[in-house]
């Protein structure tokens, strides 16, 4: 016989996944296409599909991502360059440190954000003291601006991770020797280090653009009112105007780019792995 | 190294500082400070209290920190159990099957939280499943979260496990129940400490899906930290923020050292 009682096993985790939740996912889908009596309203779909609330929530995510995910590709590749190649006491322990971000809240950083840069924080109030200035002159923090340096904050250990875990492979020989010979820094980086980054790049990027795409504590702790993404405004469409047929709508749209973006990221992890 | 000049190092070195400080030192030492402030209306506060630890202690904080830490030990547990269910029984399908189901298995990763929340909301609002309104839907909120990671590191961790371990017991003739419970588990041990902790930790920042389902009772130190910032109290936010960094952080480090005894290291 073939068949062996093993394959049973992964039944019971499976069914539970299922229930727990491909199920709710499915019925995001049905509740998306049917009105509260049940019966399909494609009408509805459009409507909101082309509603400005939903056009300006998707154009907000898609640019705030891609800002912040260029920043973190920019920030990680310097810190880990400087990390990996230039080495200074106690560099070990700070890339440890760095990674522990990744376990603590989101939202905590835009609330130190606020101390720092909000309209009373440190900074405007060291400028207007200094220079005796009638009102705060640093004004970002409460528009897509502040929202993109928190995200690069939160979101610059999970491309370092990647990028210094490929320099490590590099060989330090073929570095050494460039530099023998005379070449510069600048052009050690572009011709000998970059190339063997690529890959963790492409896939700490790919990754970096899901999680901003899907990002909600920052946006939600900013609470600008220009700064409405995807997933803010299902929660408000849900929670605070009980529209759920339009939550669900928008959430089919917000699940549909993140699963894209998430087979990018397990396309580009593979290559980095193969 | 890449840069000899002792000068050139030493601009990296500022500008490494620089970095560092502004992204990442800054908001700790800040919501630190900020948990300490009496009043701030100038660059520094004018003066440090424990003040704001009092009253939040004195207020529901007690509560909001029992729910997260319940929420997230039984989340983990729950992950852990499922997550190493699916990784060892993975194992036993064919090729296909198991790239397919390990696929599956990952997506609720991929998927934004609010939405995870959104849809136990519409699957779980009327019988014979009516968890809307319970601390249960917190839970599996959190379980579905969490369960890809927990899922990923198992998975791992077992790629990196040597196949003769097993095929040496097999071969003596251990069952295949005692071989789990004698050599597969053992040699995973520190996989799922770290699976665990990881989970436990992602749990207790988890704000999107449980802001969705939470019932008036059961409030988590996210949820509370956002409703006391958005009345403006922020001193006492900071506060409760501190109490969730230093919680997770201690989880994290004490869960290291239960995994570096148990290896050796």
């Amino acid at each position: 016989m073939k068949f062996s009682s093993g394959k049973l096993w992964i039944v019971p985790p499976a069914a539970l996944l299922a229930l727990l939740f491909f199920y709710p996912l499915a019925l995001i889908a049905r509740q998306a296409f049917l009105d509260d009596s049940g019966v399909a309203n494609f009408a509805e779909v459009i409507r909101v599909l082309h509603s400005r609330f939903f056009l300006n929530a998707l154009i907000n995510t898609v640019s705030i991502s891609v800002a912040a995910t260029a920043g973190c590709l920019i920030v990680g590749l310097v810190l880990a360059l400087i990390l990996a190649f230039v080495p200074f006491p106690g560099s070990g322990f700070i890339a440890r440190l760095i990674d522990t971000f990744i376990a603590l809240p989101t939202f905590l950083v835009t609330l130190a954000f606020t101390f720092l840069y909000g309209s009373a924080g440190m900074l405007n109030a060291g400028l207007m003291e200094t220079f005796s200035l009638p009102l705060p002159p640093v004004d970002f923090l409460y528009s897509a601006w502040g929202v993109i340096l928190a995200e690069v904050t939160v979101y610059t250990p999970f491309i370092l991770r990647p990028l210094l875990a490929a320099f490590s492979l590099v060989d330090r020989g073929q570095i050494e020797a460039a530099s023998v010979l005379g070449a510069r820094p600048f052009r050690i980086v572009r011709q000998v280090i970059l190339p063997a980054a690529i890959p963790a790049l492409i896939a700490g990027g790919s990754l970096c653009l899901l999680l901003t795409v899907n990002e909600f504590g920052i946006v939600l702790f900013i609470g600008a009112k220009g700064v409405i993404t995807l997933p803010l405004l299902i929660y408000g469409k849900a929670i605070q105007e009980s529209a759920y047929q339009v939550a669900c709508i928008i959430a089919m749209i917000n699940i549909a780019l993140s699963l894209g973006l998430f087979g990018l990221y397990r396309f580009a992890a593979g290559r980095l792995g193969a | 190294m890449l840069v000899w000049s002792r000068s050139g190092r030493l601009v990296l070195w500022v500008l490494f500082a620089l970095l560092f400080g502004v992204l990442f030192l800054a908001p700790l030492a800040v919501i630190l400070l900020s948990s300490l402030a009496d009043q701030w209306n100038g660059v520094l506060p004018n003066g440090l209290t424990t003040e704001h630890y009092t009253d939040v202690v004195r207020g529901s904080a007690w509560n909001a920190v029992k729910a997260s830490l319940i929420t997230g030990f039984l989340a983990s547990a729950l992950a852990l159990v499922s997550g190493t269910w699916a990784a060892l029984s993975l194992r036993l399908q064919g090729h296909a099957l198991r790239r397919l189901l390990g696929l599956l298995f990952f997506i609720p990763s991929a998927v934004p939280s609010v939405s995870v929340g959104l849809g136990l909301l519409v699957a779980f609002s009327h019988p014979p499943l009516l968890l809307n309104g319970t601390i249960a839907i917190v839970m599996i909120a959190h379980f579905v979260l969490i369960s890809a990671f927990t899922f990923g590191n198992v998975s791992a961790g077992l790629a990196r496990l040597s196949p003769d371990f097993e095929q040496v017991a097999s071969s003596l003739g251990a069952r295949p129940a005692y071989r789990l419970w004698h050599v597969t588990l053992p040699l995973l041990a520190p996989y799922l400490v770290a699976a665990f902790g990881l989970s436990f930790a992602l749990s207790m920042g988890e704000l999107g899906a449980t802001v969705m389902v939470y019932p008036p009772g059961w409030v988590t130190l996210p949820v509370s930290i956002f409703s006391l910032t958005d009345r403006g109290d922020i001193f006492a936010g900071a506060a409760l923020t501190m109490i969730l960094v230093v919680a997770t952080l201690a989880l994290l480090l004490g869960l290291e050292r239960i995994t570096k005894r148990a290896t050796g290291a």
